[in-house]
Order: structure tokens, then sequence, then C-alpha cells
């Protein structure tokens, strides 16, 4: 089953997006609302609140996508949502209200997994892309090593056994308080800090796919401690090229390992500046593509939703009206 | 002017169909708290049953809560995105309304309650009259201990209707008070219809920008973050 046109909805965390798409590549509107400010005092989501402001915002920011896009409601083929991983109050608004417009509009109903999702944001920005292809899912939620062979078929390679990095960055920039949400304030400072000027550890960095921050996170705790004047840039760029060492040798070694043709960043904290000049530098010297999308295709948004649902529907058909959401789903592993 | 009610502040899940000359079909199932997977099938069947197409209907009502935080989301999110989608007004009940609607027989005053969790409810009192009940107090959340005090304060005989009862059974069967049976424990979406046909006729619509959840209860994080910074 084919439908051209999809009406794409997020809201696993704590934006709340949706956009139209054509033909799973097209991005015709993306509309993002994010909930940072009503969560930065909190210093990370709080889960009621963003429920509650997902069934505030969600049908205006459907109206002005599909305003955006400049179609007619009777034109839209699918209505597809996010249905997990992501916290289950909040999941549940965007599930509720595809079912909801698929059955008034009589149009397939398409249920995404959040993961599958952020690796479709590359195809919107380059539906060209070759495959085998290493992509390294790196957010606030996930730290996954993904190799894709095909569309739709991808192996995981490995993940974290503790914190995701971006769980890392926040917490580092909580416990120095630097602000939320603690990638971009980092990042920021990363820039005016010598990243040499301190050794933190590069936990599980010769062993096998799976990473680990949790210890890093510690070492900066424990250097702080020590050392309360410790420049602060210093500080911060030294932890992030920890962590970015960490990520981008393994993406490299995975790309050698399969063959890739290139390796592909996702997710929010793909938006990171050192991490994506790292990967781009690894990839010009090892003879294979980078792809780096967009910031704002890396951070949640609905397009990658609509790009995930043209090819699941292709291949599954519409989801069935009593599916539910899956805080903890994961990534459907083939072949 | 047909009218889909959708109601799910409590455990049960509910839908139905109907104008002022009565209910075309409805559903209600119960299957733990999971509205979400039961929604969208029943709204589905009863249009069926009823032989109507959603594009058909002229508005859209809902249980506004108090209630479950996670059904009411789901209602009022299902709710607002077909009245949104088929651009028709919305009319908005409140889960303690539903629940008094159908005791209006009684000569008795009449208290709703919906278990809030937590060892709390959600309450409100109606007075029965010839023309339906009448709501006379706002609705609230209390510890059941002190919602019966106040009750045998009064010391009016009381008619108790809703989850809140049952699951306080207890506290509730005191000396005024008469604990309505379970048929009376859970909104139903019928009510929902006829109470919403009465306010249609009086074009008492509001557009889906003004339905909200009534939670009743602030986030958590939101009181705790409030007293820290001693606001
Ligand atoms: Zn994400």
């Amino acid at each position: 089953m084919t439908a051209d046109l999809i009406l794409g909805i997020e809201t696993s965390c704590d934006e709340t997006a949706a956009a139209i798409v054509a033909r799973g590549s097209d991005v015709m509107s993306s509309v993002v609302s994010s909930q940072i400010e009503l969560h930065r005092r909190y210093g990370g989501v709080v889960p009621e609140v963003a429920s509650r402001a997902h069934v505030e915002l969600l049908m205006p920011v459907v109206a002005q996508a599909i305003v955006e896009a400049g179609v007619e409601d009777r034109e839209i083929e699918a209505v597809a949502a996010t249905h997990g991983p992501g916290l289950v109050g909040a999941l549940l608004v965007g599930v509720s209200a595809a079912k909801a417009m698929s059955m008034v509009w009589d149009v397939p109903f398409v249920a995404i997994n959040h993961l599958e999702a952020h690796l479709y944001a590359a195809f919107l920005e380059e539906p060209d892309l070759e495959m085998p292809l290493v992509i390294l899912l790196v957010s606030g939620g996930h730290t996954m090593l993904i190799v894709m062979e095909g569309h739709l078929r991808y192996r995981v390679l490995g993940g974290t056994v503790d914190d995701a990095a971006g769980e890392a960055f926040d917490k580092v920039a909580r416990y120095m308080n630097l602000g939320y949400p603690g990638g971009p304030v980092i990042d920021e400072l990363a820039t005016q800090g010598d990243p040499a000027a301190i050794r933190f550890p590069r936990a599980m960095a010769n062993e096998g796919w799976d990473f680990s921050f949790s210890g890093v996170k510690t070492a900066v705790v424990n250097h702080v401690r020590k050392h309360p004047d410790a420049d602060v840039g210093d500080v911060a760029a030294s932890f992030q090229e920890a962590v970015i060492d960490v990520l981008v040798d393994k993406a490299r070694d995975a790309a050698r390992e399969v063959g890739a043709k290139g390796l592909c960043l996702a997710g929010g904290v793909a938006a990171n500046s050192r991490l994506r000049e790292k990967t781009l530098d690894v990839c010009a010297a090892d003879g294979y593509r980078a792809f780096l999308p967009s910031r704002a295709m890396c951070t949640d948004n609905a397009a990658m939703v609509a790009a995930a649902a043209w090819w699941r529907l292709q291949v599954d058909g519409p989801s069935p009206l009593d599916i539910g959401a899956d805080p903890s789903l994961r990534l459907p592993i083939v072949g | 002017m047909l009218i889909l009610g959708i109601e799910s502040a409590t455990a049960r899940v509910g839908c139905a169909i109907g104008s002022l000359e009565g209910v075309l079909a409805s559903a209600h199932s119960s299957r733990g708290r999971r509205h979400a997977e039961a929604l969208a099938p029943q709204i589905k069947f009863i249009a069926e049953q009823a032989g109507v197409s959603l594009r058909e209907l002229d508005a859209v009502a809902v249980d506004v809560g108090p209630g479950l935080y996670t059904g009411l989301r789901v209602g009022v999110t299902t709710a607002l995105s077909i009245a949104t989608t088929l651009r028709v007004p919305m009319i908005g009940v409140t889960s303690l309304d539903l629940l008094a609607f159908p005791a209006a027989l009684t000569d008795r005053k009449i208290v709703a309650v919906v278990d809030a969790r937590r060892a709390e409810v959600f309450h409100a009192s109606y007075q029965p009259g010839p023309g339906g009940v009448q709501r006379i107090s706002e609705p609230a959340v209390a510890r059941p201990g002190d919602l019966v005090a106040a009750i045998e304060a009064d010391g009016e005989p009381v008619l108790v209707v809703g989850d809140g009862a049952a699951a306080h059974v207890e506290v509730f069967r005191g000396a005024h008070v008469e604990v309505a049976d379970e048929s009376f424990a859970h909104p139903s979406a019928g009510s929902l219809v006829a109470l919403a046909s009465a306010r249609a006729q009086r074009e008492e619509f509001v557009p889906p920008d003004e339905i909200e959840p009534l939670y009743l209860r602030r986030p958590d994080a939101e009181a705790k973050w409030e007293a820290k910074a001693g606001t």
C-alpha cells in the first residue's frame, strides 16, 4: 500500500510536532513546538507537564502543518504517529489524535517506532543515500550504533549500558549549574576551552560496540569537586571530547567492519558541533561519505515520522486501531 | 443534530452516537486502564452500528473529567481531533455531572465522587429536581474522610454515586449516606449524549480550543518546585 501525502505526528517526549511529507522525502511542512521553556526550571523533562502540554498544543500544531504545506485535508492519504519508545502519557496524545483523524478522513493510520523515524531523518535530506550505512543515533534517551543494509533492514550493533550520551551532557551541565538542556550549553562553552586540558576516561573504548557514559560523568563530578577553580570551558571541552572520541571511534570501526558506503548521524546530540566536525574528519580520512542531517532534522520532528511511515506502509500496511503506546519499544531488528 | 459522545474519565471507556431523540448506538468497555487501545475501535464500531459516517456528525461531546489523567487525555485528544478535523463545535461535560445525571429520581441530595487515587476523591454535590439534577458545588478534590465528615455535619440524607464510593466504601457507608450500586459507578456515554443534546438545543457549544481536561490538581513537580522556590 502506498500513500503519497502523509501527515506525521510526534509527541514522544517534549516536542509537539506535525509535518506533511510527500513520497517519504519531500517535506512540505514541518512544525515543531518545543516545550524546553516549560521544563527548564525542573532541569529535565517532567512527564506530567509534557503530557498536559501536548494535549494543548497538538491540534494547533497540526493545523499549522496543514496550512504551511498548502494542502487540503482530503489530499492527506495517511496519518502516522510515534507510538514508542518515549513517555507513555505523551505518546498516547499523538497516537489518539492520529487514530481519530485517520477515522474521520477514512485513511490508514500508521504507528511508527521513534528510533526508526530518527533513522529516516537522513533520507529526508538525502533520499539517495547508499547502503550499507552506519548510523550513530545519539540523543537524550538513546545511544545506538546501527547498520542499515536496506530500507527497513537494519542491525543494532550496540548501545549504551547506562546513560545515553545526551543524558550525560544534561547531568554534567546540571551538576555544574550550566543550565538546561545541557547539550547546547556544553557545546558552546567547549569552544572556549581546551579539549586536552583534562584527560577524562574513555569507557569501553576497545570493548565491542557498547557504550558507557556514567563513568565519565562521575569523573567530571570528582574533578570539579577536587578542583573547584577549574576553568569551566576546559572541563566542558574535555568532557565533550571524551564522549565524542568514543562515539566516533566506534562508529568508524563499525563502518570499516561492515564496508559501509557512509556514516550518518541521527538524534539530538547529532547537532553537537564537535561531533559533526569529527565525523567529517574521519569520513574524509577513510574515504566514505559523511552524512550530517541539518540540526532541525536531528532533533525530534514529525517529518521523520511521516518519512518512516511512507516505507512502513508499503511493507506492513496500516496499523490496527487498537494499538497503544509502548514506552519501551525497541527497534525491529531484521537481518 | 447528530452528536458523538466520548467518555474515558474512569477505568471504563465509552462512546455513543445519538441526538435529542435518543442514542443510536453506544459501547463501553473496561480493560483496566487501557483507554487508548479500546477507544478508536469502539468509535468505529458504534458508527457502523448506528449506520452513520463520522462525517455526518454535527458536534462532539466529551467528558472533560475530573478523573484518570491518562484516560482523560486519550478521550479529550480523540474528541478534539475529531471535532477539529470535521470543523464542528464541541460540548464539554464533567464526569461528576454525568454520574449524577442518571440518579435524578432520588429524593436525596446527590454527591458524585470519582476515585482520584492517592487516597483522595474528586467530588461535587447535586440537588435532584423536576428537570434533572442541579449542581450545587464546584468540582473539587478531597480526602474521603473529610468529605464524609462534611456530609455528616450537613445532616441531610445523601446518595453517593461514582467509583470513588466503591474505592472507599467503609468510609462512605455512614448514617446519612446511601451508596448507590455498581450501575452508578461510572459515567455513561449515553448520558453524555443526552446531556450534550440538551445543551446543543440551547446552542451551548464551545470551539475545540476551549476544551481542556479538568485536572483539579497541578503536576507534582510544579507544586514541589513552587514550595522550594518559596512562592
Ligand atoms: Zn528522539
